[in-house]
């Protein structure tokens, strides 16, 4: 497709202001004297052009999207008309507390809702996104050991299992990470128990994990890090397989990250804006980030609080991810909530059962929310990757799943498909395992070259990582 | 209710195949004290109209000012209605960051467009496909320029306090010091900055316009900070670019701002974008994600993520940032933006919100009273002290439907004038403001 600069042509133009006589003259010493090169496109062509990138960009409204990890589910369509209402599009986020009692009110049961969900006592959602929320999380363990004079813990417990987001996480606030194996992929005790110390800050955890494994131990793994002195952060990425059934309050965990993004349905844009709302116990809301919000009686205020780590954004948060997701939790209610949840792990064990006769899943189990599929035998047998295999359900129309993630699974596929998921696309898609195993080791089709059947084949990604062309015109 | 899809009849189904005959079977592993029992405690389920209805209530609890003279950090600038649309495109809205290429290009190439544009307004080398806001891009630019021996962060007291308050619970994270140069006239002190640059300053930040809405002598400082060795970033107002001095004139290494000017609505605080663009020799230490033009089998072009050796699920606690998600249908939108109002277009809408602002700065203070606080060229923000308590002024305006300058003293108020507001409106304030006064 052409870009955008290509299809440029001088003097076209998409906008028109008002008229206006006004002249006032600037320094020419602040004046910009670099040309501007931005494309010329009059509003036709601006919408053509967009309308036609979009057409080149699979989404969860054309189909099943099972990203491991990611929880693609489909988003309500009453979330965006929600946050396009002009009562909460239009209001600046600086106007006198008394004129925005709307948005603090939304803000408000919103934390009441996902406080009872994880069942923990307070939330902020001024982080932006997962890896913020994380971020935002480290900080406040950083500052409650502080306070204590607890100087010596500067360790973070993360086993192998865990999301990239975390020991980057970690190691922002100056942690050093010490990494545990899983066994059996869930986290061994006697693994965990070897680097227990006065040195630990806390451990990240992720339940069910990243194979999709409810941690057996995990009120014992809580327990441990509890008495040794540390604090347990949760990673929310996975909460779609535990609301209503589970909460992360009861696992022993003292805060938590959520994605907005993932479980409470709210579109992620092609990466983004998300949420990655925190919530944590009595021990920590005391440094939760700048200000807070204060409901007295129905009115409601913002407070700044001394001890609080301060703010990590601009202003709120991403205010309306958070009022789409709040949309979502009134839709569904405690029954929906659970059913979600419910729904969401038995899709993913029916695709597993229809498919492992075929396929070795990592660890033979029934699985929660999402399963790891490790495709090692089958490379060996057929020469063929997981990569190879993403690549041609990408011919059949399906979005590959999550790929070499989690890192301990060496031929990773990481199967979530969602609740949102009919039974019918769910047979499409075992259908489909099923075809390009028989066609993988009859080798009828040359996995190495998938997708065969699209507009663009595999790109150059090396060549692009040696000579990057970052920009029109490099 | 939930957005399941299944009859009882296929659930059943499923769960044969699963070899169980209830859903509750495949929960009966968790732990024994893990397990919350019953529902929890939070109202039902209810349809679409009663959620559509209790929201569109809450939405009333709110005011909205059809005349804002507000900004500080937040624009009201007019949204073309093709670029609203085109922003909700559900493509682009319910897709994932693209980590399939061959069927993602329509995204990765719009995102490839929004860096060349971010670098063709800044003037700089390479962008990235934007991080959660103008205040944490201040933070990743500050992150960028520290190492060994360099570990402190220089900033000017006139940017946005809440980036300052910002940058300063990431110095906390990252054990760092910030320390704030003082102002002359509301503007970066020369010789304090000087002062203050020593071998161990890592950057120094300050932004273009500032919070006061002046334009600072961005060109000189650069100097005085390069001569010291140490990084120069700004943050800049991406609509002032079609008209004031860009970072690149002004040789920043680093140049980060708040896009929401870009046709992103005002939303209560977010979600907004950041933009980041830097020199060449900075790229490999830009976080965040970034799109490359590479080629595929069949010899097309076409773009990918790329130099993900930076990124935290390759480098993992090796890396110096951990953002994964970032902004991306905001980057979008404020790329659509671009397209729609052109080179000729951002200039007319910098230069309107230029001689609006100093259409109304010129009539306030000729009311008796009201007098500028400082003397220096600004571009659409501007601090006038107020004869009465800001308070007082701004409930009158509000009694008029008019949202009021930012109070940031007892008698000081910003200002924000921008091509959203008309001559009219500024006429009405004027005169509002002379009978609070009388």
């Amino acid at each position: 497709m052409k870009l955008v600069y290509e299809t440029s042509t001088k003097d076209h133009k998409g906008l028109q202001l008002p008229k206006c006589d006004l002249n006032y003259e600037l320094d020419d010493k602040y004046k910009r004297k670099e040309k501007l090169n931005l494309p010329e496109l009059s509003e036709v062509e601006v919408v053509r052009h967009y309308t036609a990138l979009s057409k080149e960009t699979y989404s969860v409204d054309d189909g099943i999207y099972p990203l491991g990890s990611c929880t693609m589910k489909y988003n309500p369509k009453l979330n965006e008309e929600v946050a396009s209402f002009e009562g909460f599009s239009q209001v600046h986020p600086l106007q006198d507390v008394s004129t925005v009692q709307g948005c603090l009110q939304a803000l408000d049961l919103a934390k009441k809702y996902v406080c009872t969900i994880t069942g923990m006592d307070n939330a902020s959602f001024q982080p932006a996104a997962g890896a913020h929320g994380e971020f935002t999380c480290m900080m406040m363990i950083k500052k409650y050991h502080e306070e204590r004079n607890d100087t010596k813990r500067k360790k973070i417990i993360i086993p192998d299992s865990a999301h990239g987001t975390n020991p980057a996480s970690a190691t922002m606030c100056g942690f050093e990470t010490v990494t545990i194996k899983s066994e059996n992929g869930i986290v061994s005790m006697e693994e965990l128990n070897k680097v227990l110390s006065d040195e630990i800050a806390g451990i990240m955890l992720t339940n069910p994990n990243t194979l999709g494994l409810y941690e057996k131990e995990i009120l014992n793994i809580t327990k441990a890090v509890h008495d040794c002195g540390g604090l347990a952060y949760y990673d929310g990425a996975n909460l779609n397989a535990v609301m209503g059934i589970s909460r992360p309050g009861e696992m022993g965990f003292d805060c938590l990250h959520l994605n907005l993004h993932k479980t409470f349905s709210t579109p992620h844009g092609g990466g983004g804006p998300g949420s990655g709302a925190i919530c944590c116990n009595k021990k920590l809301e005391k440094y939760l980030p700048n200000p807070i919000i204060k409901n007295e009686e129905g009115i409601y205020t913002f407070e700044n609080i001394d001890s609080s780590i301060g703010k990590v954004k601009d202003f709120y948060g991403n205010f309306t991810v958070v009022l789409k997701a709040l949309t979502y939790m009134l839709r569904l209610g405690n029954n929906g909530i659970r059913e979600t949840s419910e729904n969401a792990v038995l899709n993913a064990n029916y695709i597993m059962n229809g498919i492992k006769d075929l396929y070795d899943v990592a660890i033979d189990e029934v699985c929660m929310h999402e399963f790891v599929l490790d495709l090692s035998r089958f490379k060996k047998e057929t020469g063929f990757s997981a990569l190879d295999v993403s690549k041609r359900l990408i011919d059949y129309g399906i979005h590959p799943p999550t790929m070499y993630f989690p890192l301990i699974v060496k031929e990773a596929l990481m199967i979530e498909p969602t609740e949102t998921e009919s039974k019918e696309t769910l047979d499409m898609v075992i259908d489909i395992f099923r075809k390009i195993h028989e066609e993988a080791y009859s080798k009828s089709v040359d996995l190495t070259k998938a997708p065969l059947n699209t507009k663009y084949g595999r790109m150059d990604e090396v060549t692009s990582a040696r000579n990057p062309r970052l920009k029109y015109g490099d | 209710m939930s957005y399941t899809v299944n009859s009882k009849k296929e659930i059943l189904e499923m769960l044969e195949a699963c070899g169980v005959d209830d859903i509750s079977k495949l929960f009966e592993h968790l732990p024994s004290g893990t397990k919350y029992e019953g529902l929890l405690n939070l109202d039902e389920g209810k349809s679409e109209m009663e959620v559509y209805n209790f929201m569109k209530d809450m939405s009333k609890n709110n005011v909205v000012y059809p005349t804002i003279f507000r900004g500080a950090g937040a624009y009201k600038h007019y949204i073309p209605s093709a670029v609203k649309n085109l922003s909700s495109l559900s493509n682009f809205v319910t897709s994932y960051t693209p980590y399939q290429p061959e069927i993602s290009q329509g995204l990765l190439q719009a995102l490839f467009e929004y860096q060349s544009m971010i670098c063709d307004i800044t003037g700089m080398d390479v962008s990235n496909a934007s991080v959660y806001d103008g205040a944490t891009a201040a933070c990743e630019a500050m992150n960028m320029c520290l190492d060994r021996k360099r570990k402190k962060v220089l900033v000017s007291s006139s940017v946005n306090p809440s980036t300052l308050s910002v940058m300063k619970t990431y110095a906390y994270a990252y054990d760092i010091e910030i320390i704030e140069v003082d102002l002359k006239e509301g503007l970066v002190d020369k010789e304090d900055l000087k002062d203050k640059l020593k071998e161990d300053i890592a950057c120094f930040y300050v932004e273009n316009p500032n919070y006061y809405g002046l334009l600072e002598d961005i060109i000189d400082l650069g100097n005085i900070v390069h001569e010291n060795g140490s990084k120069y970033i700004i943050g800049c107002n991406p609509i002032s670019l079609g008209l004031i001095t860009s970072p690149s004139e002004a040789n920043a290494d680093i140049a980060v701002g708040e896009g929401q000017s870009l046709g992103i609505p005002l939303s209560f605080g977010g979600p907004y974008f950041g933009f980041m663009a830097c020199k060449r020799e900075l790229m490999r230490k830009l976080p965040g994600r970034i799109v490359g033009q590479t080629t595929d089998t069949k010899g097309q072009r076409g773009f990918v993520l790329t130099l993900q050796a930076r990124e935290q699920h390759i480098r993992r606690e090796k890396a110096s940032s951990s953002i994964c998600s970032n902004q991306s249908l905001c980057a979008l939108t404020g790329a659509m933006y671009l397209a729609y109002v052109g080179p000729v277009g951002l200039n007319e809408v910098a230069k309107r919100c230029f001689d609006l602002a100093h259409y109304a700065f010129n009539q306030i203070i000729k009311i008796d009273g009201f007098t500028p606080k400082y003397e220096g060229e600004f571009f659409h923000e501007f601090v006038i002290k107020t004869p009465i308590h800001v308070d007082i002024i701004n409930q009158y305006l509000d009694n008029n439907n008019i949202l009021g300058g930012l109070g940031i003293s007892d008698n000081e108020m910003l200002f924000c004038v921008t091509e959203a507001n008309s001559i009219e409106e500024i006429d009405l304030l004027v005169k509002l403001l002379k009978e609070v006064a009388l």
